[in-house]
């Protein structure tokens, strides 16, 4: 969390509107409220001498917080789910696509995510467990070779356990080939 | 964590359950001339009406095996209990070629002691006759233990019905999360019982080698995680939480030790844990997949399947040389064998022209013989008499088990009465 002293309910705020939070725990609330009313007192001593910087400040957190908005926005209509190719994990122009958003969200911020990668019904489950990792390894590394620091990558196979379409058609099956970001 | 953990555990003796997803049996293919086979309803000289018909349960038996026709209780000029009372004619009459009967009573400490006779009816002559006890709770395992002792005699194979299945019912919801349930019946489907209730994925189940423990994968952290379960206590210890795969747990035949996969060190291998003390020890160290591991019977080496080759092949680890060797060749995907008790059939998942089926491939003659037809099969389970094989396959679209004969002679289908069923275990012999 950063230690500016208004930026600190700015980040609560922008907190609360992310679509990616991965973990909000209560410790990182109660960390935002101490942090918060620490910085109220020592922004009230500051308050005299220096409040027409503040506002500057708070402006320029508005801009940054209108451009976060502008990313989120992108990466939502860019979508959650990427799909892949029969029996590949390498990610298709389309899927780069999708991900190139969502990293630049993440670039902007310090969320976590998690990836989820899943297969269609053919072969078998455990060696497909194997291939949905795969999938998701293929997009983590993608996002690390960007810059997205890899812990805040949690990547999770569910192989063919969790199909979002049903019925043994390549209609089907290409739907349910896919990593799914959470 | 945002997620709700909805799971239950069950224990055997406390379990009381709707009998969920209740398997059915459809016989689709027998033998060309089965052995007609009458068994005579049972004589019970106990108080009150007879607990349990047991002649039923043995001539399901029977039938489900292809290799007999039990003959129609309608057809029976007779309902005989003892030897005294059978005239060989009155079975001749309705060919039937062999005759079984039987009568049961009450023992000591609220046991049930079941004796039965086979006769030869063409021959005029007694087969064999045995008496099994045991508790009255137990009563539809005894009449199993019966059926076995009977189809020995009559096969020379031992029988395996007074055994066990493992299987996981899903119920598919539209409207959310599914229902997942691990679940343990009877081998003829009867009795089932939830072990394990969750809204998130279970797969993998196994048996350990004394049929006290069952292994299996849950989501239930929303991340994959084995666990081993007591089948008797209840008992339950979760054996993993690695960060990427934790999957395909298998008992070694000592009992002392589980294979398994994880990917904790980057890509998917095998790893051997001890049980006892849980130090793991790496078994294959490749960047390729390496999973679904299966021990040869007697201990001293793995099957399992790799990509290594660039397709899913099935490969055999030897641990006491660290060496591995290709074994199958036939075909560009073989994967999650199963080895057979004699060590010698392996059932596997072979594809063919796009379709998923289930083949047996003879380490001996190294011959690969495709056994189903259908196109979606998947986790094969040998029955511990190595005569059939258990698995999983799609119809209209919903999950069943299937079952066909090694020898590719007989084959039946047990769909669920409710939801779907998939990745069937079949038990060892039990105690």
């Amino acid at each position: 969390m950063k230690s500016f002293p208004v930026a600190g309910k700015f980040a609560s705020i922008l907190f609360g509107s992310l679509l990616l939070v991965a973990c909000s725990g209560n410790e990182t609330n109660d960390n935002a409220a101490a942090e918060a009313a620490a910085a109220e007192a020592a922004a009230a001593e500051a308050a005299a001498a220096e409040s027409a910087a503040i506002e500057a400040q708070a402006q320029a957190e508005a801009a940054t917080a209108a451009e976060q908005q502008q990313l989120q926005d992108a990466a939502m209509s860019a979508g959650t789910v990427f799909y892949f190719d029969f029996d590949s994990s390498s990610m298709t122009d389309a899927a780069r696509m999708a991900v190139d958003a969502h990293i630049a969200v993440l670039l902007s911020n310090d969320d976590s995510v998690r990836l989820e990668g899943h297969t269609d019904e053919r072969g078998t489950r455990e060696y497909n467990l194997a291939l949905g990792e795969r999938r998701a390894n293929a997009v983590r590394d993608y996002m690390v070779a960007n810059g997205v620091p890899s812990y805040r990558i949690e990547g999770i196979s569910y192989g063919e356990e969790n199909p979002v379409a049903f019925g043994s058609s390549e209609a089907n099956w290409s739907q349910n080939r896919r990593v799914e970001l959470k | 964590m945002p997620y709700l953990l909805r799971v239950v555990i069950f224990s055997l003796c406390t379990a009381t359950f709707p009998a969920l997803a209740q398997l059915q049996i459809e016989i689709t293919r027998g033998v060309d001339n089965p052995t007609p086979i009458a068994v005579v309803p049972f004589g019970w000289s106990g108080p009150g009406a007879s607990p349990e018909d047991i002649a039923r349960i043995i001539d399901s038996d029977l039938a489900r095996s292809g290799q007999f026709s039990p003959v129609s209780r309608r057809d029976m000029l007779s309902y005989p209990s003892r030897g005294s009372e059978l005239y060989f004619r009155d079975w001749r009459a309705i060919n039937s070629d062999y005759v079984l009967i039987g009568r049961y009573e009450l023992a000591a400490a609220g046991n049930l002691r079941l004796s039965w006779q086979l006769f030869d009816s063409t021959r005029e002559l007694s087969v064999e006759e045995g008496v099994v006890t045991g508790a009255a709770s137990e009563v539809r395992m005894l009449a199993h233990k019966i059926a076995d002792e009977v189809y020995q005699s009559l096969t020379g194979i031992p029988g395996a019905f007074a055994t066990r299945l493992l299987y996981v019912s899903v119920t598919r919801n539209p409207a959310g999360k599914d229902f997942y349930r691990l679940t343990l019946a009877d081998s003829d489907g009867a009795r089932p019982i939830v072990l394990l209730e969750s809204r998130e994925p279970i797969l993998g189940p196994s048996w350990s080698p004394d049929g006290e423990e069952v292994a299996y994968v849950s989501f239930e952290t929303s991340r994959p995680a084995i666990y081993r379960q007591n089948l008797r206590t209840g008992a339950r210890e979760q054996l993993t939480n690695f960060k990427g795969l934790n999957n395909s747990p298998v008992f070694s035949p000592d009992g002392n030790s589980m294979a398994m996969v994880l990917s904790k060190d980057g890509s998917p291998d095998i790893y051997l844990m001890n049980l006892a003390s849980k130090r793991l020890t790496r078994l294959t160290q490749h960047y390729a997949i390496d999973t679904e591991p299966t021990w040869m019977p007697d201990g001293q080496s793995l099957l399992f399947t790799s990509d290594r080759g660039g397709r899913p092949q099935i490969y055999r680890y030897d641990l006491k040389s660290g060496n591995t060797t290709r074994v199958t060749f036939e075909g560009r995907y073989n994967a999650r064998a199963r080895v057979a008790q004699d060590g010698r059939n392996v059932a596997l998942v072979h594809q063919q022209d796009g379709a998923y089926h289930i083949a047996v491939h003879d380490l001996v003659t190294e011959r690969l013989t495709v056994l189903t037809t259908t196109s979606l099969d998947e986790s094969p389970t040998i029955a511990p008499n190595g005569s059939i094989v258990l698995y999983a396959t799609k119809r209209n679209g919903k999950s069943i088990l299937g079952a066909v004969a090694v020898d590719g002679g007989v084959s039946f289908n047990l769909p669920a009465r409710d939801g779907e069923v998939q990745e069937p275990a079949w038990s060892p012999y039990l105690p």
